[in-house]
């Protein structure tokens, strides 16, 4: 051993070798071949048009009439390469590209559509601004879920709120339309109305929202089981309120105006884009606006940078002066009201009456969008929009009549729900602080 | 600014962790504040920086009494922490940590990110402190992260700098540095509160020294008082600091580590090619800078580890591929580096941990129940065996203070037939007299014709116990050397710089 002057020797830095699961090519794998086994078994003869076109856009486009059979097979083709592709490079240890898998899930798509509308037509339009407005309480659900666990607050409750938001909309919408009808007129009244009726909704939401931050947050219980626990107080309530007093009252109580389609001009005019993004309701608006709003407060403000400091490391947030409990709340609250908004399209939109437990779980498909969307607000709008598209498409395959049993579309969104979550999200990281109370000692 | 802390009390329920504390730091001063773990320096210091509140007693800055209701408060009174848990938000980027609580904003509250940077270049350039804004700060090195912690406190405009333990996470070179800092701080006129248990570090900086045991201050030495001195007034008596041991009886090979590669989940070797052998009778030391693949080392050898290729032999029986209960019962013991997340149950009492990995079969379980009397007549041997300072073996582990919780586990492990001890931090968090006891029952194993593996990140322990020392970075072996070895060599090597003559 020598103590002379070091040489200098430096060790070479530790190599990383990918460890590639194997769900997406077997992920990929099963879909290919339970389509080809689908197509096999049920062959579908005649053609497939794709109506792309609406009454009065700035042009029309033409139909796409394709032969059903063939498509779907040269959609098989496609698929089943790409899922070789996808074995050979978890094979040598590559993940696959994300550009593959798009292709895959367009290519599949069509191919299954082509099959499942055999001698029909597939109303592109309908089918693509249904699911917008499918997705529309996914979406805001969404939002509040990714700004509560942003904060550090599990938001079980979105479920809750959605139903509470959709509850309260019917009642203040019932109430409220009548006198604002009678003093601004029938179409006046009945916006102002549903205007109205929406911040109730958003009120309800907050209220449930108290509840989650009271004891989530002032009382450190469980996160998971008081949101739990307030979904079903919510069902409990409201479906005891929609037999005792809403039903028997339904002309007074439970029949609240409805937001109708505003066409913007010009950009409704679009071909395709235009019918679907913009001759929507006031709420699909107010989503858009919802949306960049989050995004930019979340990542580019300091009320965005303190509150997800408050959900990574809650204590150096405190280090610095920032109230971590105080932070929580009232994103909880924020949250809460961003969802109630979510629960007014059920009420105010497609259907203007409340039924019981009419959100079906939607708050739960919400929260796999949080997850799904890796706690980025675009990404879970965008997850949101791909379970809204599986509802839609269910919706609209049925009118139509496909070969899968009904009960297998019904499934459909949940099944996306599960795919998404369990097997496609990949390496994704929660804000480090989520679902831990904060207590100082 | 003078600050001035008068007759601070503070009291958890029964206990009490400050008892009428009073100290006084000048500006341009470095006073060190010294005391074992659990001393009650980390209360004080909360209690300064507004995070607890004081039952009585008074915090003065130049002559004004203040009432901080929170961080905040003291941190606008000029008061600044280096917390020894970084405060750093690991997935923000360095401005944004710096300025957070503290921002500057343009139109509709957007942040003025560039403001941030531009602060961050501005304090780097004063004290060379070569910082990147944009880093992510979970990327940068434990050394780097402090001096944003540095910035940080800067930033504010602080002139009272409180160091909680700011030398426990760094290289000897990362001290050397760090206590550069202290005193181009201190010439700015910044008075320096530094706490910490290291006595070398204490004298090589401080101006003035208190040192506090069992919550009071009891007494204050000169920079220029010896090692012994100061340990006997932390201690409250004396200690010896380092251990009795003789040449070791060497006997054949035993642990015979080829080609180790250890890798996460995500693919990243922690521990990348360690070829080593330890011979029966001998203490090999791992030191080195934490994270550099001990933690995946340790756990790869009990096998806790998912991707582990290579080989481990012990007395030429493979190790590799074994579940932890086959490694455990070819007589391996273990002492996990995290005694509360690993070592212990701490809602179960003292003898329930003691059986804790003999669960299945053994002296303590017959037909799949407890043997009760077994086990407590066994508890209370070892419970005065190994001086575990408790009111009885049905006492919860985690009411004991660290030395006595780690003593359970050294307890556990040195109880059944060894045939290798790893120990992992064995003294980390442990009281002077505890850590004594501890390195006592380590030689003693080793004398026994254990082979003995010691992971520790602190000179001293590795110094202490070894035979050889074999020093780690980045998941490789920098050498093997034997115990005389100079600390600034081994320092050096904790850095990944071979020296010449070292294979």
């Amino acid at each position: 051993m020598s103590t002379t002057a070091p040489a200098s020797a430096p060790v070479a830095s530790p190599d990383r070798v990918e460890i590639v699961p194997r769900k997406v090519p077997v992920i990929l794998t099963v879909i290919t071949v339970a389509l080809a086994l689908a197509v096999a078994l049920g062959a579908q003869d005649g053609d497939t048009t794709f109506r792309l076109a609406t009454g009065k856009d700035l042009f029309q486009l033409p139909d796409v009439v394709v032969p059903a059979e063939l498509t779907a097979w040269i959609g098989i083709v496609v698929m089943a390469l790409v899922s070789v592709d996808s074995w050979r490079r978890q094979l040598t240890g590559h993940r696959t590209p994300m550009w593959e898998t798009a292709l895959y899930a367009v290519v599949g798509l069509l191919a299954f559509l082509a099959w499942a509308a055999a001698d029909g037509t597939i109303p592109m339009v309908g089918l693509l601004s249904g699911s917008l407005a499918l997705a529309v309480p996914l979406v805001f659900g969404a939002l509040g879920g990714v700004l509560g666990e942003r904060a550090g607050v599990v938001n079980i409750a979105i479920e809750g709120q959605l139903l509470f938001g959709a509850f309260a909309a019917a009642i203040v919408g019932s109430l409220a339309a009548p006198p604002l009808v009678s003093a601004l007129g029938e179409s006046a009244g009945d916006f102002t109305g549903a205007i109205v009726a929406s911040a109730g909704a958003a009120f309800a939401g907050m209220l449930v929202a108290v509840l989650l931050a009271v004891f989530a947050v002032r009382y450190f219980v469980e996160q998971v089981i008081v949101g739990v626990v307030l979904n079903v107080l919510v069902i409990g309530v409201t479906s005891f309120m929609f037999s005792q007093v809403l039903a028997p009252n339904a002309a007074t109580l439970n029949s609240p105006p409805r937001f109708r389609a505003i066409d913007i001009p010009i950009l409704g005019d679009i071909p395709l884009i235009g019918p679907v993004l913009f001759r929507q309701t006031l709420l699909v608006y107010a989503l858009y606006v919802a949306v960049a709003l989050v995004t930019f407060a979340l990542w580019r403000t300091r009320w965005g940078l303190r509150l997800r400091a408050v959900g990574e490391h809650p204590k150096a947030a405190d280090t610095v002066g920032i109230k971590v409990n105080r932070t929580r709340f009232r994103t909880v609250l924020l949250a809460g009201a961003i969802a109630g908004l979510g629960g007014a399209s059920y009420t105010l939109v497609a259907v203007s009456q409340f039924n019981r437990e009419m959100t079906g779980g939607a708050g739960y498909i919400a929260l796999a969008a949080v997850i799904f969307g890796k706690w980025d607000p675009i990404r879970a709008t965008l997850a949101a929009l791909l379970f809204g598209f599986a509802s839609q498409l269910q919706g609209t395959l049925s009118v139509i009549g496909s070969p899968v049993p009904s009960q297998f579309m019904l499934m459909l969104p949940y099944v996306v729900t599960l795919f998404a979550v369990a097997g496609l999200v990949g390496h994704s990281r929660p804000p480090a602080a989520s679902g831990q109370p904060y207590k100082l000692g | 600014m003078q600050l001035a802390l008068r007759n601070i009390t503070k009291r958890f329920g029964a206990l009490v962790a400050n008892d009428h504390i009073s100290l006084t730091v000048e500006p341009g001063e470095v006073h060190c504040l010294l005391g074992e773990n659990g001393a009650g320096k980390s209360t004080l210091m909360n209690v300064l920086y507004g995070l607890y509140q004081a039952d009585e007693g008074e915090i003065v800055l130049d002559g004004e009494v203040q009432s901080f209701a929170g961080p905040g408060d003291a941190i606008a009174s000029g008061i600044g922490m280096v917390h020894q848990h970084f405060m750093l938000v690991p997935v923000f980027t360095v401005a944004e940590n710096v300025v957070l609580g503290n921002e500057q904003t343009g139109f509709a509250g957007k942040l003025d990110l560039e403001a941030a940077r531009e602060k961050v270049r501005e304090i780097s350039a004063r004290f060379g402190f070569h910082v990147d804004p944009d880093a992510v700060v979970e990327d940068l090195p434990v050394g780097v992260q402090q001096r944003v912690e540095i910035i940080k406190a800067l930033s504010r405009d602080a002139k009272v700098l409180v160091f909680d333990e700011p030398t426990a996470v760094l290289t000897p070179q990362e001290t050397d540095e760090l206590m550069g800092i202290m005193r181009q701080l201190k010439s700015s006129g910044v008075g320096i509160v530094f706490i910490t248990h290291k006595l070398r570090e204490v004298r090589e900086v401080a101006d003035r020294i208190t040192v506090i045991r069992l919550g009071k201050v009891v007494g204050e030495a000169e920079p220029t008082a010896s090692n012994t001195e100061l340990a006997s007034l932390m201690v409250g008596r004396a200690v010896e600091l380092t251990v009795q041991k003789d040449a070791p009886t060497l006997g054949d090979d035993a642990l015979v580590v080829s080609d180790l590669v250890v890798r996460d989940d995500t693919g990243l070797a922690h521990v990348n090619g360690m070829t080593f052998t330890v011979r029966a009778g001998e203490v090999l030391c791992v030191a080195g800078v934490q994270g550099n693949g001990q933690t995946e080392l340790t756990e790869a050898l009990m096998g806790l580890q998912e991707h582990v290729a290579g080989s481990i032999t012990l007395d030429g029986k493979e190790l590799v591929g074994r579940n932890v209960r086959q490694v455990l019962d070819s007589g391996v013991g273990f002492v996990p580096e995290d005694r509360q997340v690993d070592g212990l149950v701490s809602s179960f009492t003292i003898a329930e941990n003691l059986m804790l990995d003999r669960s299945f079969s053994g002296p303590f379980v017959s037909a799949g129940t407890v043997r009760r009397a077994d086990l407590d007549a066994f508890a209370q041997a070892k419970l005065e065996e190994y001086d575990v300072r408790a009111p009885g073996i049905t006492t919860q582990a985690g009411n004991l203070s660290g030395g006595n919780q780690q003593k359970v586990v050294v307890a556990r492990e040195l109880s059944k037939d060894l045939r290798l001890l790893v120990a992992a931090q064995p003294t980390r968090g442990v009281d002077v007299g505890s850590i004594e006891f501890i390195h006592k029952q380590i030689i003693a194993t080793r004398d026994a014709g254990v082979p003995v593996v010691v992971v520790s990140t602190e000179l001293d322990e590795v110094v202490a116990l070894a035979d050889r020392i074999m020093v780690v970075y980045r998941g490789q072996i920098v050498g093997i050397v034997p115990a005389d070895t100079p600390r600034d060599v081994l320092g050096l090597m904790m850095t990944g710089e071979r020296p010449a003559g070292v294979a």
